[in-house]
């Protein structure tokens, strides 16, 4: 589960729209593959001054602020995840995209589940409630044995 | 005086649109055929209202009276002719106007094309369409007049928004809004059905074609927003789970479900208090919408209105026409009898899998937006939910959701056979696996895009599959195989368009995880790679346009040693506000395009361009047309037309019923 989680969040950062605006040639860091962390890291963290724009989207000075600031700490050696906490324990968890997992945003999450279970649920009541209501309806006695004079034993034609 | 005419000609609108939401109404109640006949005029006479104070506040526009607020603020007398009439819609006064002239079009639109329905439901229909007017006129003329002078008035404007200043302004608002408010129509025929208790195939009949038109709208208007960001915000990103943007796309979803789950009580009676329903949720998310935009609840890009006042008052509007409308489906919707039946396995049952899939969508979309704004309204707590949220969540909704596209479109009505419509798929499958294997082998990662454009390619297949089966059937030669597709009902073929351009759309969408960036400082004579393709800094110059200077570079895109296009990419400066805006260089080349952007330049001459290769890019768009145009065959569809004609000729036959 975590590691489908893991290539699903791989993905989204992938498929979503490649971000550069404001990524300036002399920001880059030398090594390739900690400057394609420190972009993939980037696309998920908010520009606190700009309305819903990544820091690697945006070309407000405090994205490129930011920005550097993520640089410095995945030049040190810092982890995907420790250059993101550094950046989220200076401006909490508003500058997350991708909301965290945590009671306040259980609902959020959950959002698709409980919509898919809650609709399929609703759709299995009604289909029941429609057989019942449409099964034909037991014969009386007097069709019974209106049968019985044809000679028709219950349950067969 | 043209202005104030105009003013004039506004209030009359609100008169007459409370006429209009009265008069009708209690003739219906009355069985007085005379005061129902008044919906007709009125609405007429108030579209044509609202037409003449469109009109004086364009003209205001164009001439550059600046005794007016609203030009003050948003025009320059040496802004271009187009950004002068589109400039209208460029603020939040003259956009609202717009809104409502859009509504009272559809009023007209209702009055002149449906005297083929019930009188009752006519006359309601309208009744609801003139309350809906008369409340937003009201919020204009109370809260949002665009016909404010000012005194003395100065010599200038303050000119429009740089960003705004583009041929996509002039398309994408009315676009947008002919689909967003183009659902009022459909919304009002479900509370006029809710209000007379009647409620049946013929009413779908109706409601469907109207629901195609204002969809068809909202997905070309969608479309086209997103290419505009597209190319004017300078990275190439095209949607970016904005609020505003989500916004449309909340009615867009709801519509989509509305269309099928319409076709399902058309065709058999069955659905019918869903599909009353999804007419409500369309109009009410449209609704939503507007007053998240317009009341500056959140403050985005889009937004350039923020006054509480408006706010509060859209917040009326839309808590009256939503609870209002869901209280009488309460009300009402026990009432109605329960429709045709289906096994699971049908094409009906394929539809009803389809609106839950849309429906999660929906909500996840609804929720996902309103989110921050309830956390932070009940704990303060203020988080971000951004686009990694929406691909996380959506993506495994959307894929399984293309995947079983095919299969409903090959399930029998009634009772389907699975096995039968897989067989019919066999070629899709085929190709979808070989698409796999290809796409695998020669782009490789991100592994999600080889995924989703795999199952593009096979949406695509798979939906024109029908088409080519049903000619094909048995067919003796390329001739009787043309005379049996050219056949077919329209419908047909919308169905099959529009899966195969969601199809198209999703594969560009893919694609997106395959592009190439390069970041890089150049001089004249420099080049940079990206992709398949050597871009050439061939020469930098300045020139004037007709409101900005502008600073641009010549860069010939080379493949193979050939030059094959030259781009200019360019920065304009817009003095009256002082702004700077940078002007892409795109060219299409095949299905991908190369896009260039500059950045900051340097005292040494050189130059920050941002260069990309997007591969099969253009298919978001083309895929997002050839919905459309599946939606426009469907539109056009014969049996469609025969039927509104038949009830036409044969008015009895509808009233025989009740």
């Amino acid at each position: 589960m975590k590691r489908a989680l893991k290539i699903l969040a791989l993905a989204a950062a992938l498929l979503a729209p490649l971000g550069a605006q404001a990524v300036e040639p002399g920001e880059k860091l030398a090594d390739p593959t900690q400057e394609a962390r420190a972009r993939a890291i980037a696309t998920e963290l908010r520009c606190l001054v700009c309305q819903n724009q990544s820091i690697d989207d945006s070309d407000a000075p405090l994205a490129k602020d930011l920005r550097m600031l993520l640089r410095e700490q995945i030049r040190k050696g810092a982890s995907d995840k420790e250059a993101r906490d550094y950046i989220v324990a200076r401006y909490g968890d508003f500058v997350l995209l991708r909301p965290p997992f945590k009671p306040e945003t259980l609902l959020l999450w959950g959002a698709p589940l409980i919509a898919l279970a809650g609709g399929a649920l609703a759709l299995w009541a009604a289909y029941r409630r429609r057989r019942v209501a449409a099964a034909p309806a037991a014969l009386s006695a007097a069709e019974r044995a209106k049968l019985r004079a044809l000679g028709v034993e219950e349950g067969e034609g | 005086m043209i202005v104030e005419t105009g003013h004039f000609a506004l209030i009359l609108a609100f008169a007459l649109a409370l006429a209009q939401a009265v008069i009708p109404f209690a003739g219906a109640r009355l069985g007085d055929g005379a005061l129902m006949r008044v919906a007709r005029p009125t609405a007429l006479m108030q579209f044509l209202l609202v037409a003449l104070a469109y009109g004086a506040l364009t003209y205001a526009h164009v001439v550059s009276d600046f005794s007016l607020v609203n030009v003050i603020e948003n025009s320059h007398s040496s802004k271009p002719l187009i950004y002068k009439i589109s400039g209208v819609w460029g603020n939040h006064e003259g956009s609202m106007l717009l809104w409502v002239l859009v509504l009272s079009l559809c009023g007209a639109l209702i009055a002149l094309f449906s005297s083929a329905m019930p009188a009752k439901l006519r006359a309601d229909t309208l009744s609801v369409q003139g309350l809906l007017g008369a409340a937003f006129l009201l919020f204009i003329l109370l809260t949002s007049n665009p016909f404010a002078r000012v005194s003395p008035a100065p010599w200038q404007g303050r000119d429009l928004n740089p960003i705004l200043q583009d041929p996509g302004l002039a398309i994408h608002p009315p676009l947008l809004y002919l689909g967003y408010v183009g659902f009022s129509i459909v919304f009002s025929f479900a509370a006029a059905a809710l209000i007379g208790g009647r409620i049946d195939a013929a009413w779908a009949r109706f409601a469907r074609p109207w629901t195609l038109f204002a969809w068809i709208s909202l997905t070309l208007g969608i479309a086209m927003g997103s290419y505009w960001a597209y190319y004017t915000l300078g990275w190439g990103g095209f949607w970016f789970w904005d609020p505003v943007e989500n916004a449309s796309l909340m009615p867009w979803i709801a519509g989509t479900a509305l269309l099928h789950s319409a076709a399902v009580m058309e065709k058999r009676e069955a659905l019918k208090v869903w599909t009353i329903f999804l007419s409500i949720l369309a109009f009410s998310l449209s609704l939503l919408g507007t007053f998240l935009v317009r009341s500056g609840v959140l403050t985005s890009v889009h937004a350039f209105a923020s006054d509480p006042e408006r706010g509060v008052f859209i917040l009326a509007i839309l808590v009256f026409f939503i609870g209002g409308a869901l209280a009488l489906f309460a009300l009402r919707a026990g009432a109605l009898p329960v429709g045709g039946l289906f096994a699971p396995i049908s094409r009906e049952g394929a539809l009803v899998l389809n609106n839950l899939l849309l429906t999660t969508c929906c909500a996840t979309v609804v929720i996902g937006t309103l989110y921050p704004l309830a956390l932070e309204a009940i704990t303060g707590e203020k988080i971000s939910v951004g686009a990694p949220f929406f691909n996380t969540v959506l993506i495994p909704i959307a894929l399984p959701l293309a995947l079983l596209m095919p299969i409903g479109q090959m399930l029998a009505w009634k009772r389907g056979d699975l096995s039968a419509a897989l067989a019919r798929l066999r070629a899709a499958f085929i190709i979808g696996v070989a698409a796999l294997a290809a796409f695998g082998a020669l782009q490789g990662a991100p592994y999600l895009s080889v995924a989703a454009a795999a199952v593009a390619v096979y949406l695509v297949v798979g939906s024109l599959s029908d088409l080519a089966q049903r000619a094909n059937a048995r067919a003796a030669g390329p001739r009787a195989a043309l005379a049996r597709l050219l056949g077919l009902p329209l419908s047909v073929f919308g169905t099959a368009f529009a899966h195969a351009g969601m199809g198209l759309t999703l594969l560009g969408l893919a694609a997106t995880g395959w592009g190439v960036e390069n970041i890089t400082t150049m001089r004249v004579g420099d080049y940079a790679d990206v992709g398949p393709y050597k871009i050439v800094l061939e020469e930098m110059a300045a020139r004037p346009g007709p409101n900005y200077s502008e600073s641009y570079a010549v860069m010939a895109v080379r493949s193979n040693g050939q030059t094959v296009a030259r781009i200019e990419p360019a920065k304009r400066f817009y003095p009256a506000r002082k702004t700077a805006r940078t002007e892409a260089g795109i060219v299409t080349l095949g299905l991908g395009q190369v896009y260039a952007a500059l950045g900051e330049g340097h005292d040494d001459g050189s130059i920050d361009a941002r260069i990309y290769y997007k591969p099969l890019v253009t298919l978001i768009w083309i895929g997002a047309l050839v919905m459309a145009l599946g939606g426009a065959f469907s539109l056009a569809d014969r049996r469609l037309r025969i039927g509104v004609a038949r009830r036409a000729a044969a008015p009895a036959l509808p009233q025989a019923a009740e």
